[in-house]
Formats: structure tokens, sequence, C-alpha cells
């Protein structure tokens, strides 16, 4: 079976998408999805899916496990920027960093993590080079 | 309001010692910083002890053993500003009249390797987003986009620190280094190398602060701020998984800095030395533009110029910094304030800062919080 590394987070379909939501009084966009706007504190804001597409503005590898990791190393970690005017931290699908640069178009992917104990596959989202259209 | 000045500071260095405790380490600072205090039990009426890996009742451990109990002892954690916010509770006790004399100090023995925070949810850990030095990789990199920082500035504050810290018998790392060595140790998280990186590692430090009016000293303790962050940057402290994509929500080291500096009546233009957050080498450059120590965007003409070098124009780093000490998180901002006490005193030979009277010490990290403590002599 297929699972989440969380629930909330992401949809797994076919395209996935980040969930989100939008303060109607500042008009800003969180993620994860915000109890209340982290900017300006108005409670209830609506839910929303992110922008499946974006630009690169920051990446790096990691290159050992980090602490409670069971997945494969290198893996890429950057930073997406979104048309809705938000960075989004996340795994990148792209491990070596100068294959990469900045600005380039990315596109959010669902991938495979590691096998749980229940040998459930887990997933969870990252951006990838988009695919020339 | 009441002035608070520094009466005895003790440290236990900073390294790894196996088989001494979190417990022991504390006790060897405390009875150091009593001493230089020349007081003893039942003279300060609090305690304040910065720890974020010791557990429960760290600092009622660590009194128990020299048989001062009975005020209050409060443990505080804030992450690497741990020490500093103990700092800032204590100064404002007693500018505020509740207390005349308290203790201050903070101890700890970190675990190997990457620091596992309990800050991470599970779920972060499992997608390998709780990869501490990646958050400081990402940094680092828009810092040499924004700032015309290279891999031979973030390789050149590393042999800075470690020059210093050679001079440092309570420094983990003795030894100086090369840029070529710096480069040549491999890549953690591009740009940054392993030497780049400080390690976590085990201390203890401790100060007594008093009343200014009850008994003359050389220090006073002319700002102990702490601040956590405002949203909107993805690289703070803070650690978000999103932000704004906009670099206009003011850092929290600026935050503290500026909060610091209207309380000491100074600016960054009358500093004499500076022990600053270096937990990796570009948040060295980092930190010096946030404290205002340059223009933003001019840390590498900074170092460049040789003015945070020992003989510079403002030293920043005279202990070796964390590159050099390691970093002991509960300890980490207090060993910062010991080095600038002994640095206003003139006690620090060859790595003195030759008449320093107004010292920062600054430690930012994980909430976020930061801590801007301003001495002068």
């Amino acid at each position: 079976m297929r699972v989440l590394v969380r629930g909330g987070l992401f949809t797994d379909g076919d395209p996935p998408a980040l969930l989100g939501t939008h303060c109607g009084a500042c008009g800003s966009v969180h993620f994860p999805r915000a109890d209340a706007c982290t900017y300006c504190a108005t409670e209830n804001p609506e839910p929303v899916e992110l922008s499946r597409q974006g630009t690169l503005w920051a990446w790096t590898a990691v290159t050992a496990p980090p602490p409670g990791y069971r997945g494969e190393v290198p893996f890429g970690i950057g930073v997406v920027e979104l048309p809705e005017g938000v960075r989004v931290i996340s795994r990148l699908t792209e491990s070596d960093p100068a294959a990469l640069t900045e600005g380039q178009p990315m596109e959010l992917r669902i991938v495979a993590l590691h096998q749980d104990d229940d040998g459930n596959d887990v997933v969870t989202y990252a951006f990838a080079p988009a695919r020339p259209t | 309001m009441t002035g608070v000045t520094v009466a005895g500071v003790g440290l236990h260095p900073f390294g790894r010692f196996d088989g001494v405790s979190t417990t022991d380490m504390g006790v060897v600072a405390v009875r150091a910083a009593l001493r230089e205090a020349g007081i003893g039990k039942g003279d300060f009426q609090a305690a304040f002890c910065g720890t974020a890996y010791g557990g429960v009742a760290t600092g009622h451990k660590v009194l128990s053993r020299l048989g001062m109990t009975g005020m209050p002892i409060v443990d505080v954690e804030a992450g690497c500003a741990s020490g500093g916010a103990a700092l800032m509770l204590a100064a404002a006790a007693i500018r505020a009249g509740q207390y005349d004399t308290v203790l201050v100090f903070g101890t700890e023995k970190m675990p190997k390797g990457i620091i596992r925070s309990s800050f991470f949810e599970p779920w972060q850990e499992e997608a390998g987003l709780a990869s501490t030095p990646a958050f400081f990789g990402l940094r680092a990199q828009r810092l040499c986009m924004t700032s015309g920082v290279t891999k031979d500035h973030l390789a050149r504050v590393v042999v800075k620190n470690r020059r210093h810290g050679a001079a440092n018998p309570d420094a983990m790392y003795q030894k100086e280094t090369t840029v070529e060595a710096v480069l040549g140790s491999r890549v953690v998280c591009e740009p940054l190398h392993l030497f780049m990186l400080c390690s976590p590692n085990e201390g203890a430090a401790a100060l007594v602060l008093r009343r200014a009016d009850l008994a003359p000293s050389d220090v006073t303790l002319a700002a102990a701020v702490l601040r956590s962050h405002i949203p909107g940057s993805v690289l703070s402290e803070s650690t978000p998984l999103a932000g704004l994509a906009a670099d206009d929500a003011p850092a929290p080291t600026t935050l503290a800095a500026t909060a610091a500096y209207e309380e000491a009546g100074l600016g960054p233009e009358d500093l004499h030395v500076v022990e600053c957050q270096d937990t990796d080498a570009a948040r060295e450059l980092g930190s010096c533009e946030e404290l205002g120590l340059c223009e933003p965007g001019g840390s590498a003409a900074l170092l460049d110029s040789g003015a945070t070098t020992l003989g510079g124009r403002l030293p920043v780093n005279p202990s070796g910094g964390l590159l050099s000490k390691g970093e002991p998180l509960g300890a980490s901002a207090l060993g910062q304030v010991v080095e600038l006490v002994r640095q206003l005193r003139g006690e620090c030979g060859p790595r003195q800062v030759d008449g320093a009277r107004v010292a920062l010490s600054h430690t930012v990290g994980r909430g976020a919080n930061a801590g801007v403590v301003i001495l002068t002599r």
C-alpha cells in the first residue's frame, strides 16, 4: 500500500497538490494549513491548493542521513517560489547541486521515501525540474 | 532604573568529556563564578539555568550538589539562545527590584553527530527535512548570491576563528587550520564543508549578576535582550516549511540587536569586540550584517578588510567562536559572555582585544530565539 508521510499536507492525485490556506484579510498564503493567519492572526483562513509549478530559489543536497531518516542519501533539499508569493521548503528530486540553476522552472511530484515496518511505501512531496512542454 | 553588574564568572571548558556529567560541569562553572563574586550559600536569591538537552531539573541538580537550594531555580530552554534567555530573565528581575543578586548558568552535554531536535515532527524526520546542516547550507547559498560571499570567504572565516581559538585554553579545537584544509574537508551540504560547521559538544558557563549599587564591579550589563521571530523569511531560524516571497522581514537577530542598542544607549559603531553566532561560517557573516556591524550585503568586504580579525578594528569571535569552541546549546551564550567579561577586564592574554570597553554577545537558534547582550567597562 501507498501511505502519505503525513495526512493533510498534500494530495496524492494526478496531478498532486500541496494543501495551504489563504488569508482573506491580508492576502497571505500559508503552507502547511494554518489555524490562524501567521502574518495577521486572522482566524480560519480559507483552504486552498497551491500552484504545482514554481521557480528554484535555493538548493543544496544532504549527504549523510539526518536523524530519524530511513531513506537513501544523497537527496536534494531546496526552496521553490510559487506564483502566489510563497516560498516552500521541499525535497528535490535532483541531488546534484551542480545540475540546478537559480530561477529554473520546477514542478511538484510525489516521491517514495522508504518502506515502513508494515511493508507500505511511504511517500512525500518533492519538486523536480519541470518537464519541457 | 537599577543598573546590573557582573560580579563573577566561571567556565567549564567546551569539548568532549567522557564520564563527566552535565551536573559535574555545571558544578565546576558555578563554583568558579561564586568564588570570583566572593559569595556563597544564601547570598543569591534566584538561579536561572540554560539547558536544552539537560532534562528535568538540570539547575536543581547542580545547586543540590553545592548545598545551595531553597531559592527559585528555573531552567530555561531557548535553543542556541538558552543562556541569553536566562541572562535576560535574571537582569530583568534585578532591574525590577525583585532580587539583588542572581546566579545565571548553563550546562549541556550534546548528543554526538547531527543534532536531533524535538523541534521537528516525526514526519519531518521521516521525510529527511530534519537536516539542520541543509538549512544552514540553503542560508549560506543565499548569502553567497546576495552578499558576494564566496567559498573562499567561508573558509577564511574558519581560518580566522581557529587562529583565535588556538590561543583559548577552554576551546575544543586549539589548532590552526588553512583555507586548503577547510576546502579539502568533505562537503556536508553545499556550499558548506565539514570544517565550516561547528561541533555540538559539552561545557558549562556561569555568571553572578548583582545590583550595581551594592558592590563595585568593573563590568556593567548594559543590555540583555531576547527576541523571537516575526514570520516571513523561509530561511529564518524559526525553521518554517514556507515563507513569503519577500526579503523584508527583519531577522530575529536584528530585532534583538536593535532593542539591545536602544537599551544600552549605544550603537554598532561603539563596539570594540563581538562574540557572535558562528554555528557555520556563513552564519558569522550573516550575523555581522544582521547586527549592523556592516551594511546589508557588506559582510564579505568586512572580512576582507581584516576588521574582524584580532588586531583589526572590531574583532569578531576572539575566543575562537563556536567553530573553535564547539556548541553546548545551554552554555554557549553564557560562554560568550564569560569571554567578553574577561576581555573587558583585560585578562585574555594572547587573544586580548586591546582597550576593549564595549562588547556584544549574540546567539540565535531554533524557535526562533535571538539573544543579544551588551557589556561595558
